[in-house]
């Protein structure tokens, strides 16, 4: 039973080390011409069209799709040494993030060949953001209570209700939502939702901002009222959405983004403490590099048995719940050990600036994507107990 | 690791499996049990798995013997295999020919030293030595005026003043007052006591790692066997949720202990990756015992603090194995200044160089 809980020790192969380089020449160039300040993570506009398109240019987008779509046919460990780089710049992501990690695997399990050959080269080509529409307001972890309806009609289906927390919604071209199709069965209550491709920026669609504690604005209320959505942007089977749903999960819940969000606080606080710490001081970085370094072992491990072909849903679990539990506690720890950093630290104050966005930052991290109860649970029926 | 390919485990598996029943030891107050297992063992090779042929070992390579430690764990075997094992490890590192029988190593912390005379003599304290008073021999490390040097000391020559760990294991200080060793020779060029540490450090984190992996199992079997309320304890979804953590924690030992293992058994040095591997693991295990120790205690109840019940021969054991070779506190504080030392911007490119 535990042979299941295994995180072989992958190496990354010499291939994805010559990409980091890459990867780390093209951000420090975006740097040097401003794109982005890697000190700043609470931009005002974390929305960079220009710099998609860039990655793009790349080939760094949809990188293990195949080459008729546009991908590059690369592994999943080069993708994950591209993901973890950009996290660890603070790079402007939000805008292709989505799309590459989510929506495309999707889209191209599950959308018909025209759909495809139209979408998925340009999301690779850094040109189209999408987001999520699973969330309800009184359908959260409780994801088969939705509600919003599409209903059949002539040559497609007709959408009433609200999805909520709907990530750059605004800025979205696309949404991948799942709506009720029918009502659910006595036998299977997760019957009834199917999954839809929906063309943002139509009439019938309201998208409200809703702002954070961040004082940022990333999510949002989209209202759909008699909006029409042709047959051809039904993805996968009708009432079905809930398998399909599920095997997503492991791509969403175990990559860097998982335990990096607020990375950029360690990197500052080795900084302000300087070459020779005290023991305090020390003993703390010790802990959390600790962590960190075996957060990414089992992070990378997942990501090779991805490339193997395989399903790894319980240790996809494993690592999200782990690794938001400890990049939520991360500010706070080095708010601790920063407490007699020396006045005249040099970067003192972008410490305190990024200690302030994180601290604010944090109770989300354990939310989003599948709370860590809604994981912890996971993991218990994959140990036998549900 | 423990693929069944791997015929070292798959030897010392069926061999706990026979002589290392941890109930039928827990209910031996005579510790009988320990002479058969310590002769199978031996007899199959496999305490001297890391000493090449000729130097009287069994020459199995560095993965199998640490695979075969993190067995060692899973059955929280408490005879000297681990302790013979990097004795004979450290002896091959002066290539010098291990003796049979029981052996641990000198020191066993990182801030003990033991010095080397210009007459040939060692001398020195070793603080919480595992299992000097069973041990025929000691593989000692020592400083002297030209460098590191290994010796093979005859352990009837140290003083020994015994002592028990946490998990009721010998843990021993050892004092050697100008004693002549058997052998000695000089270390290979940069060995030295730090590495010695580390691949002490790194046996422990597997063994953690394996008493974990044992400790979910039987917690898991329980939950689903005790019944409270009316239903099993495994379908409360606080008891749930507490199994998950357990399991997260022993994820995380065996990632960072494996990985260390694969580090070491693949490296030509004891470079910063190396270290950043090694130190992780240990403090990672470490922490790992404490808190998967305590939700196995807590979901066994009161039944899983009695000496009857076989859990505390996992707990306790890992709870001790965190102080040998140096405490996670220890390696939280050099790894914390190995990575000032390199400054904020060589922090990731080291992360991410493993
Ligand atoms: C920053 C951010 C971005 C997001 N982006 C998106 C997006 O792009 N698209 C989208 O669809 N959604 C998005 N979400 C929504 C997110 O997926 C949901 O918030 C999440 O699934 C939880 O749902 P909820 O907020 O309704 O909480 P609820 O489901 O009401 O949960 C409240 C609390 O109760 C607990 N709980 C609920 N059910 C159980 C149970 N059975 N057992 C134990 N505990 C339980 C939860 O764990 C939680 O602690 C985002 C959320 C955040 C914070």
């Amino acid at each position: 039973m535990t042979a299941a809980l295994r995180f072989d020790p992958i190496r990354l192969p010499e291939k994805c080390e010559r990409l980091r380089k890459e990867v780390r020449a093209f951000l420090a160039e975006e740097i040097a011409a401003g794109t982005f300040d890697p000190h700043k993570p609470n931009r005002e506009d974390t929305d960079a069209p220009e710099f998609s398109r860039r990655v793009g240019a790349k080939g760094w987008l949809g990188m293990t799709w195949p080459k008729k779509y546009g991908g590059q046919e690369r592994s999943f460990l080069e993708r994950y040494v591209v993901t973890e780089e950009m996290r660890v710049a603070n790079a402007p992501t939000r805008r292709f993030f989505v799309a590459d990690r989510q929506s495309g695997p999707v889209l191209l399990k599950y959308a018909p060949e025209n759909i495809k050959m139209d979408i998925l080269p340009r999301i690779c080509r850094g040109e189209i953001c999408f987001a999520i529409g699973m969330s309800e307001p009184n359908s959260g972890s409780d994801l088969f209570a939705a509600k919003t309806r599409a209903t059949k009609t002539d040559g497609g289906y007709l959408i009433n209700g609200t999805k909520i927390w709907t990530s750059s919604a605004h800025i979205a071209d696309y949404m991948i939502a799942i709506f009720r199709t029918s009502p659910p069965t006595k036998e299977n209550r997760r019957h009834g939702l199917t999954q839809f491709l929906v063309k943002m920026k139509q009439p019938g669609i309201q998208v409200n901002p809703i702002g954070q504690i961040t004082g940022q604005y990333e999510f949002n209320e989209v209202v759909f009222t008699d909006f029409f959505v042709p047959d051809d942007h039904v993805l996968g089977e009708v009432d079905g959405a809930w398998k399909q749903a599920t095997s997503e999960l492991a791509y969403e819940r175990s990559g860097p983004e998982r335990f990096l969000e607020t990375y950029y606080v360690l990197t500052e606080l080795v900084r302000a403490v300087g070459p020779n710490p005290d023991t305090r001081s020390a003993e703390g970085i010790g802990r959390l590099v600790a962590q960190l370094h075996t957060m990414r072992r089992m992070s990378v491990s997942v990501a090779g048995m991805l490339e193997a072909g395989k399903e790894p849903v319980v240790e996809a679990s494993i690592v999200k719940d782990i690794g938001t539990v400890w990049e939520q506690q991360l500010p706070h720890r080095v708010r601790d050990l920063a407490a007699f950093v020396e006045e005249t630290a040099t970067n003192r104050e972008t410490l305190e600036r990024q200690l302030d966005f994180a601290i604010k930052t944090a109770p989300k991290l354990t939310i989003q994507g599948g709370t860590t109860e809604v994981l912890r649970g996971i993991i218990a029926r994959g140990l036998g107990l549900r | 690791m423990a693929e069944s390919d791997n015929i070292v485990v798959e030897t010392a598996e069926k061999i706990f499996a026979d002589l290392a029943d941890p109930q039928t030891i827990n209910n031996d107050r005579k510790d009988s049990w320990q002479e058969p297992l310590w002769q199978a063992l031996s007899e199959a090779g496999l305490t001297l798995s890391w000493v090449p042929d000729d130097l009287g070992g069994s020459g199995a390579s560095l993965a199998d013997g640490f695979a075969l430690l993190n067995a060692a764990g899973r059955f929280a075997v408490a005879v000297p295999l681990a302790e013979t094992m990097l004795a004979g490890w450290l002896l091959a590192q002066a290539k010098i020919t291990s003796p049979d029988g029981e052996m641990t190593v000198l020191p066993a912390s990182p801030r003990d030293r033991i010095t080397l005379d210009a007459d040939g003599a060692l001398s020195g304290r070793a603080r919480g030595v595992p299992f000097a008073k069973a041990a025929k021999h000691f593989a000692v490390l020592a400083h002297g005026k030209d460098g590191v040097s290994i010796a093979l000391v005859d352990a009837s020559k140290g003083r020994i003043e015994a002592g028990l760990n946490v998990g009721y294991d010998h843990s021993d200080t050892v004092t050697l007052d100008k004693v002549q060793p058997v052998a000695i020779k000089p270390a290979a060029k940069g060995f030295d006591q730090t590495n010695l540490m580390l691949m002490g450090g790194v046996a422990r984190s597997l063994q953690i790692a394996g008493a974990l992996e044992s400790m979910l199992d039987i917690s898991v079997r329980y939950s689903n066997e005790r019944v409270a309320f009316e239903k099993k304890i495994s379908k409360f979804q606080a008891v749930q949720h507490n199994l998950a953590r357990l399991a997260g924690e022993s994820a995380a030992a065996l990632a960072a202990a494996t990985s260390a293992a694969d580090a070491i058994a693949s490296a030509k040095s004891f470079n910063d990756e190396v270290y950043l591997e090694a130190a992780s693991a240990k403090i990672r295990c470490a922490e790992a015992a404490e808190k998967g120790g305590a939700i196995a205690h807590q979901v066994h109840g009161a039944i899983g603090f009695t000496m009857e019940h076989i859990l505390h021969r996992y707990s306790l054991r890992a709870l001790a194995w965190r102080d040998d070779f140096g405490s996670e506190s220890h390696w939280a504080v050099e790894l914390g200044k190995l990575v000032a030392n390199r400054g904020a911007d060589e922090l990731w490119p080291l992360v991410a160089s493993r």
